[in-house]
């Protein structure tokens, strides 16, 4: 008998399927679970005092990364509140045998950047952490996927996660990508043609030709904004690129080990005849690169559109969503969004905060500088991130043009450490949420592409990175 | 956890469809705070006005609306962030009970853990109780967990269903820590087979110093 057709979602959930509840909802078995600063000390705390222990401290990893300063003479006690949260963390790992990634070391950064990086993000694996963007790791086929503070705690006492299994979706992504236009600019066209509600339930396949000729990085970034999507998980199917990116990370199977897990991976991308539950085609080589106008990820268009007007949308929920979002953003509807001048330009975050990025952003800055209006700043992703770009030099072509370099973490992302955009102010940023309020009170972000957000930096204005290049 | 069986309170309608969690509770709120001091941050940016006295204009600041415990909302309340303290903060500010026509993936995991009934009528029903709620004398309803009815300020009661795992835990104000705790033998016996089948999972440990 032929074995029934499966998705690499359906695989790697039933493996780890510990048993099967009441009310359709699956015991799962969790491989990874990454702690960062804001949920990790307290979880442990509130585990220790219900008498509980950590139950596999081996499988749990720690890094501060939100409430951190990113100042580069920064220290544990640099902001307000990292210092308690940091000393509580750390206590806690120690405390309970969890791996604690220190401050100053090359394994600190921002949670879902050192995943991968490490090497601890692996095809088929489980991974959750109480963080949205855990759909990240999904770039190597990983199942992963955010989850609340109780959530944590059950993680942490258990190794397990009760859920009820998602839907499937497939989103096919094909052609060759014209030049200049990064993986962020085919996640956001992705999410402005499909819409924010369209993975809502669902386990998203990011699958296609498109998708096969990128790097891991390229499927870290499209996963990320799974979430942007609706969805708590998206994942891309493993292949060589993804094994020999694992090869020789540290906490990577090495030697014999490594082959017996490729070889498992081997097994895990979806069955050629799988059924998705929904399926959505894109051609890809029509893209241009994206620039966000409004509050939500799926206010986006190329850069070179004018600002769509509410005037034409039929839908009044709709329309009234998109005035509000034009009124919150100060623009007028009609205009052309790029020369739309900027003040401030971020660089970094689990989104786009990896080598490639910081790379494609010096690309455009190289010999240039930064407007005389705009603060610009690079945030890397990670401290190993940062010693290599140091290594090939990059710092130097940010420092000399006038941008701020800085040490890992989630910085102006979500501001939580203090890193915000002054009220009413505008940043292009490389991050994944322009949502009201995100990057401080009032701010003003549009999201966009490393390249993108470097030429707005030099432009003084929102530019075609296009035509800096 | 909190019990759930029946909650008769005042209800406020706030039909905006995707009310993330940021709006619910702004990032810079999570450090710094208590979890049980976020109800004074619930939806801080349209509550208070520049000078942090109350917005009129807001719905929930409406003296009709105060001290409402039942929450009617538009379509996929609770979507974005996977904070949880989004749901903290709407306890913390009296809910009991969102009733909306679909929440957020992250956000309805959250609720159920922390004693929150969340209740997913169709738009139009919802969009009607929205209605009943602006027009009526008092905004008062009761949602009956046992019996899976909301009962309108009119008395008009409208069924509704909840997976029956879920409702009971909620009924029970039962911890799902301890439920699976209780499955240990279950979990061990699992990773004892996962272990032979895939050794590289249980073995995590740093082998050369990691390259970006
Ligand atoms: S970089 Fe931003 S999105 Fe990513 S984990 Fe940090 S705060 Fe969250």
């Amino acid at each position: 008998m032929q074995p029934h057709p499966r998705t690499l979602f359906d695989k790697v959930w039933s493996s780890h399927v510990v048993a099967e509840l009441a009310g359709g909802v699956s015991l799962l078995a969790i491989d990874r679970h990454l702690l960062h600063d804001l949920e990790g000390g307290p979880s442990m705390r509130r585990i220790a005092e219900r008498g509980l222990k950590v139950h596999n401290p081996e499988l749990t990893f720690a890094v501060p990364d939100h409430a951190v300063s990113t100042a580069p003479n920064r220290r544990a006690d640099s902001t307000p509140n990292s210092s308690r949260l940091l000393r509580e963390m750390k206590d806690g790992s120690e405390a309970s045998g969890v791996t604690y990634f220190e401050l100053g070391t090359d394994s600190q950064g921002i949670v879902h950047v050192i995943g991968p990086e490490l090497g601890l993000s692996q095809p088929g694996m489980t991974i959750v952490c109480g963080d949205s963007h855990t759909c990240t790791h999904g770039g190597l086929g990983a199942l992963a996927f955010g989850i609340g503070a109780t959530e944590v705690m059950h993680v942490l006492a258990t190794q397990t996660l009760r859920q009820t299994k998602p839907k499937t979706m497939r989103v096919t992504l094909d052609g060759k990508l014209a030049p200049g236009v990064a993986a962020k600019d085919v996640i956001l066209a992705t999410i402005g043609q499909i819409g924010t509600g369209a993975g809502r339930g669902h386990a998203v396949e990011f699958a296609g030709t498109t998708i096969r000729a990128m790097s891991v990085d390229q499927r870290l970034t499209v996963c990320n904004l799974s979430i942007e999507l609706g969805a708590k998980i998206g994942m891309i199917a493993p292949d060589d690129t993804s094994y020999s990116y694992l090869a020789g990370r540290a906490y990577a199977p090495h030697g014999e080990l490594f082959d017996r897990a490729c070889a498992h991976w081997r097994t895990l991308p979806s069955d050629a005849d799988a059924r998705f539950d929904v399926e959505h085609a894109i051609d890809a080589s029509r893209f241009a690169p994206q620039i966000t106008w409004g509050t939500s990820p799926q206010d986006v268009i190329a850069v070179d559109q004018r600002i769509p007007d509410p005037a034409h949308e039929t839908d009044p929920q709709r329309r009234q969503a998109m005035e509000a979002a034009l009124a919150y953003m100060g623009l007028k509807p009609g205009d052309a969004i790029e020369g739309t001048p900027v003040d401030w330009v971020f660089v970094g975050s689990c989104t786009n905060g990896r080598l490639s990025d910081i790379r494609e952003a010096a690309r455009v800055v190289a010999g240039r500088k930064v407007a005389p209006n705009v603060r610009a700043w690079v945030v890397p992703g990670s401290e190993a991130t940062q010693r290599e770009a140091e290594r090939e030099g990059l710092d130097k072509i940010f420092l000399s043009a006038g941008f701020e370099w800085r040490k890992a973490g989630c910085s102006m992302c979500a501001g939580i450490n203090g890193d915000t955009v002054a009220p009413g102010q505008r940043s292009v940023s490389t991050t994944n949420r322009n949502f009201v309020g995100r990057q401080g009170p009032n701010a003003r972000t549009h999201l966009a592409s490393p390249a993108m957000a470097a030429a707005a930096a030099i432009a003084g204005r929102i530019a075609d990175a296009r035509k800096l290049s | 956890m909190q019990k759930f069986t029946r909650v008769t309170g005042i209800a406020a309608p706030l039909m905006k469809a995707n009310i993330d969690t940021d709006v619910i509770i702004p990032a810079k709120r999570l450090v710094g705070h208590r979890r049980d001091e976020l109800g004074a941050f619930a939806f801080e940016a349209h509550r208070y006005q520049p000078d942090r006295t109350d917005n009129p204009e807001f719905v929930l600041n409406r003296p009709r609306y105060r001290g409402a415990k039942i929450l009617v909302a538009g379509e996929n309340f609770g979507c974005g962030s996977s904070r949880e303290s989004a749901v903290w903060a709407l306890a913390g500010f009296g809910f009991r009970c969102v009733i909306a026509p679909s929440f957020g993936d992250i956000f309805t995991n959250n609720a159920f853990q922390n004693g929150m009934l969340l209740i997913r009528l169709p738009s139009e029903q919802a969009e009607r109780l929205a209605a009943a709620l602006e027009s009526c004398v008092d905004p008062t309803m009761t949602v009956d967990l046992e019996r899976r009815v909301v009962t309108e300020p009119s008395g008009t009661e409208m069924p509704f269903e909840i997976d029956a795992e879920l409702r009971q835990a909620l009924l029970e104000g039962r911890d799902e820590i301890g439920m699976t705790l209780a499955r240990e033998a279950e979990i061990l016996a699992f990773q004892e087979r996962d272990r032979a089948a895939r050794p590289w999972i249980y073995r995590p440990r740093p082998g050369s110093t990691p390259a970006a």
